[in-house]
This record gives C-alpha cells, structure tokens and sequence, in this order.
C-alpha cells in the first residue's frame, strides 16, 4: 500500500480498534470544550453592548467603543504601566533559581544538600492568602518582626505594605523568598542529566570548580533557560491576580492597581461586562502577540522555541 | 600544571581537585547556602515561636529565639470560631473530591495522547495546549459557568476547571518514556481491550506520576481562593482560604467591638490568632509533603523532558 498514511479504511479501523482511548479522552475534551471554548466564544461581548436580559446573540453590537473606552481612559496607562514595572522586575530575578540550582549541584555534602532542597522548596506550598498574611504580620512597622529589627538597630521601620514606590520591590522579592527553591528543581534536574564524563575530562585538564560551572554547568542549562524565559516574556502583561489583589490596599493602590484586577473590579464588581471583557481581551491579545514574536526571535538566534 | 594538581583518590577512585581556589569557592558557597536557609527559614519558625508567645512581647520586640510568656491562648480563641471549622471541612471536601476529579480527567486524558497509534493525535495535543495560551478571560467564563447553574454551588469548586494542561503534558511525557510499547502489544494479543489495559496495566506501573500529579492538584486545591471568591456567596460554602483572607487580611473580626479594657483584650487575642491560624492552616499540607518528596525531582525531570 503506498499511500498508507492516507487510507480512510484503515484510519477508521484504527479509531474503531482503539476506542477506549478515546472514551479515556472525553471528560477532558468535553470540560475544555465547555469551560475553555464556549468562553472564548463568549469574548465577542467585548465588541457588544452586552444585556444579561438578551443574552450573547441577541446584544447590540458595539464594535470597539469599548477598547476606545479603555484607551482614553485614566486608568489606561497607569494600569499597563504598573503590569509592566512589576512583570519587567519579576524579569530580571530570573536567574536567581538558576544560581541556586548550581549552587546545590555543587554540594558534595550529601545530607546537607537534602536538607538545604527541603527547606528551599518548603515555602512554595504556603497559600497566597496567608503569604500576604504573613507579610502583613511581619512588615509591620509597630509589632513586626521587620520593626523590631528596626528598633533594635536605633532606626524607623518603613511601611513596607503600604508604600505605593515599594510596592514592585515587595511583591517580587516575597516571590523570589517563596519559589526560588522551587523553580530551582526543573536546573537540578537539567544539572543531574549532564555526562559525568565531562567533569573528568575536564579535571584532567585541569580546569577549576569554577571553569567546569562556567564552561559545562550554565551551557548545559541554556535550552531550559530559554524555554522558560520565552514562555515568562509571552506572559509579560499576565501578572497574576491572587497576590497583588490580596496586598492592595488604599496606600498603595497608585501603583498596585494591574490589568488583572482592574478587570476583575470593572467587570465583577461594578457589572460593566462588556468593557470588562475588551480590557481582557486586549490583555490576552498582547500577551499572545508577545510570546510569538518572542518564539520567532529565539529560533532565529538560537536552537530553542517553542514550537 | 593543572593536571599535576588533579590528583586521583586511590579508595574511591574519583577525581579530586585541591586547588585553592576550589577551596575558597566551596567556602563562600557554604556561607551563603546558611545565610540563604536562615532568611527562608527565621519567618517560618518566628511565626511558630509567636504564636505562643504573649501577645504584647511579640509586639514589644522580645520574642527572637524563644516563645516569651507561653501561652495557648491564640489556639483557643481559634476553637471559638465556628467558621474556620466550616472552612476547613470545606476545603478537606474540595481537596479530595477536586483531587479524585482532576487526577482521572488528566492521567487518562494524558495516557490517550501518550499512544502513537491515536489517530488525530497532533489535532487532540493542539487543542488542549491553546488553551494555556488563549483563554476567554473573566467575565465570559464566569458567564459560562453561571449559564450552566453552577454559581454557589459545591460543583463549581471541584469540576469545572479541573482539567490541567500542564499536568496533561507532565504525565503524557511520563508515559511515553516509561511505558513500553511491547506491553500494549502483548496484552492486545492476549486479547484485552484499551480500558482493561489501563486500569489493570497502565495505572499500577505509574505510581511516581500518580503521586506527584496528585500533589500538585490537592495543594492547588488546598490553597486556591481565587475561584470562591468569584463563584461562591454561600458562607457555607467558603473554603478555608477565603475565610483566612477575612482574618488575616481584611481583619474583619474586629467587628462589634466596643472601646476600653475589654476591648484591648480583644484586639491583643485577634492579634495572637493570626499567629496561630497561619500555622493550623499551613500544617496539614507541609504534613503531607514528606511522603511524596522524593517524587518531586522524578516529575519535575519528567515534564523537562521534551518530545
């Protein structure tokens, strides 16, 4: 048979022998269907006068009133500037886990090593709600630990949760306490796989410690790396809303105030839908656009993409 | 030079460097993995060591290396309030009813595009991954589900995003690379059909992929707020979370308090909770974390593992 690939009999033979697989398939196809598709669907509101009364078909249309809307308004530009300041910050702490991956690979003590990745990786599975808990308890100017070390030393605590120029600092850096042990996982991993091989030749050659984490270690890390870069710079404007929302307060909200939450107050807070969907969908549009031109720039320059 | 100084240990027959620079390096290494364990683990343990502490000590700068005044007050007036009980029988049901849900749509999803003999394979990966990259957003989601009458209800929290792409990737890789091909063979020869051969095959050889997706949902699970927030108005209904965030955050247990000595009591008691109740939240799931551990860098490698 020489076109085998293509011959209908046989493809439906074979969906038939293995319909199993498919009925293993179904509950996930049929959830993402209705509560990943039909949303998407519903994203044609952002471009309607949406009316719970008439429903999806049956709202006026808007054309984009509603992204004009959102572009001359106020909140326009603050709100993509302080995305951008936290998501760009987040950015460049990028290597810290793979600092601390090279680190850890480099330990030869074998219990310390474990204790130390227990440790690092233990702050990952405290809640967003009692981190930003915790971070109220501890920043506290007058009863936190963060003022008495203040006090200790003679000086004035700031008000970390409630300082609109510290905001970005505090956010990323509580990120970086919390899942820098954690991300660090996927490089130790990447460093377990290298050829040991490679470190003997290396020492035979005499190289240092040092030579063998700069020319083998951080080679050998670089397609993870990029993957992961690639796939944070399509995600630049998708600052989460769980934390920031929770650390929002009126001292701070100049610069806390993100696409994701002004969303989430447009649209659920205050029932405007339609405008709500066309500042999401504006959102999702850029971080789409964002994470292809990123994916075409990587495979131009280097090996790695994503597709 | 270099290879002069490489010297071979006889016993063990590995590679030893002494140079001195190495020295230094393992030197400096160890000083920042201690000072780096201590910032991560000092918050963790003050908040430990306050929650038994005497309130105004803590507030005072006193307590550093040791509880001051023991007391177990904060856990008492813990047991008073009924809706943290509440909350926590609701999130042990979201937690294991979300966890049994997630891990059968996504570990047979995930075995079904495993098979290369899947026909429309590439189209069914295709479908679920744009999903992580395009999404209808806020409102038209939350519409969707309001649609379909699950707003306020138990189902809302445990079904309707269960579905985990990542996770499907994660275990998908798993068993391309652990399953052999033969076995499928075989048992087809014998005569046993694709769900059999799942169940009684397939599932007991995946052990290690079962336990980490498993973590990994229940502490989603356990500490998500995000979706009760937007979908739930029963307070009968709130997850832990949700109620942590009214109490740690929010402080909304102050209410109807009057003024004067009573009153300051109050305050200093709902202080000392916030101590306790970040610990009785977070314990349960760092309890469940050692028995799955050793799994952690087997799945993080797994889903690294690209096609």
């Amino acid at each position: 048979m020489r076109s085998g690939q293509f011959a209908p009999g046989r493809t439906f033979g074979q969906i038939r022998r293995n319909w199993g697989l498919y009925v293993l398939l179904l509950p996930a196809v049929v959830l993402t269907l209705l509560f990943a598709y039909k949303p998407m669907y519903g994203v044609i509101i952002a471009f309607k006068d949406y009316s719970p009364a008439s429903g999806i078909t049956g709202s006026p249309w808007a054309g984009f009133k509603y992204f004009e809307k959102f572009f001359h308004s106020y909140q326009f530009s603050a709100t993509i500037k302080n995305t951008l300041v936290i998501s760009v910050y987040s950015l460049v702490t990028f290597p810290i886990p793979i600092i601390l991956a090279l680190m850890v690979n480099q330990m030869r003590a074998n219990r310390f090593r474990r204790f130390f990745q227990t440790v690092s990786y233990m702050p990952h599975f405290i809640s967003t709600v009692v981190m930003v808990g915790l971070m109220m308890i501890l920043f506290s100017p007058s009863t936190g630990l963060v003022g008495s070390l203040y006090h200790l030393f003679g000086g004035e605590a700031p008000d970390l949760m409630g300082s609109a120029g510290l905001f970005s600092s505090v956010y990323v850096w509580s990120d970086v306490w919390q899942h820098v042990g954690w991300d660090s996982i996927i490089y130790i991993a990447a460093l377990s796989a290298v050829d040991p091989s490679l470190y003997e030749a290396a020492t035979v050659d005499g190289a240092s410690r040092w030579h063998k984490v700069r020319y083998i270690d951080i080679p050998m890390l670089m397609p993870t790396a990029i993957t992961l870069l690639i796939l944070r710079v399509g995600g630049l404007l998708g600052v989460g809303f769980e934390k920031v929302y929770l650390m929002q307060n009126d001292l701070n909200i100049t610069s806390s105030e993100i696409l994701s939450t002004y969303v989430y107050k447009i649209g659920l807070l205050s029932s405007q839908y339609s405008f709500s969907a066309a500042i999401n969908l504006f959102n999702t549009v850029i971080n789409f656009v964002l994470l292809i031109m990123v994916n075409q720039i990587s495979k131009k320059f280097s090996e790695n993409s994503l597709w | 030079m270099g290879v002069l100084e490489a010297v071979v240990n006889k016993n063990t027959g590995k590679v030893k460097n002494n140079r001195s620079s190495d020295k230094v390096m393992e030197i400096v290494m160890y000083v920042f993995a201690v000072m780096f364990l201590v910032v991560l683990i000092y918050p963790l343990y003050f908040i430990i060591i306050a929650s038994f502490s005497d309130p105004s000590a803590v507030a005072n700068g006193q307590v550093w290396m040791f509880p001051k005044g023991f007391t177990l007050d904060g856990y008492q007036e813990l047991l008073r309030h009924e809706n943290i009980w509440i909350g926590y029988r609701n999130t042990i049901l979201y937690t294991a009813v979300g966890t049994a849900i997630g891990l059968i749509v996504n570990i047979s999803a995930a075995y079904a595009l495993s098979r290369k003999d899947l026909v429309g394979r590439k189209f069914l990966s295709l479908f679920f991954i744009f999903t992580m990259f395009f999404s209808g957003g806020l409102i038209p989601t939350f519409l969707t589900v309001r649609d379909f009458h699950l707003y306020d209800t138990f189902l809302v929290m445990v079904l309707p995003f269960s579905v985990i792409v990542y996770d499907i990737i994660v275990a998908r890789t798993f068993f391309q690379s652990s399953i052999p091909g033969d076995l499928w063979e075989a048992a087809q020869i014998d005569g046993c059909g694709n769900l059999r051969y799942f169940v009684q095959v397939v599932l007991p050889l995946s052990k290690a992929i079962i336990a980490v997706l498993g973590l990994w949902i229940a502490v989603g699970y356990w500490n998500s707020y995000f979706n009760a927030l937007i979908y739930l108005k029963n307070p009968n209904l709130y997850p832990l979370q949700l109620i942590l965030r009214n109490i740690l955050i929010t402080n909304q247990m102050q209410s109807g308090m009057g003024t004067g000595e009573a009153a300051q009591i109050a305050l200093r008691l709902a202080n000392l909770m916030r101590y306790s109740v970040i610990i009785v939240a977070t314990v349960p799931i760092l309890c469940l974390y050692p028995f799955v551990q050793k799994y952690f860098n087997q799945g993080v490698m797994i889903g690294a593992v690209k096609e």
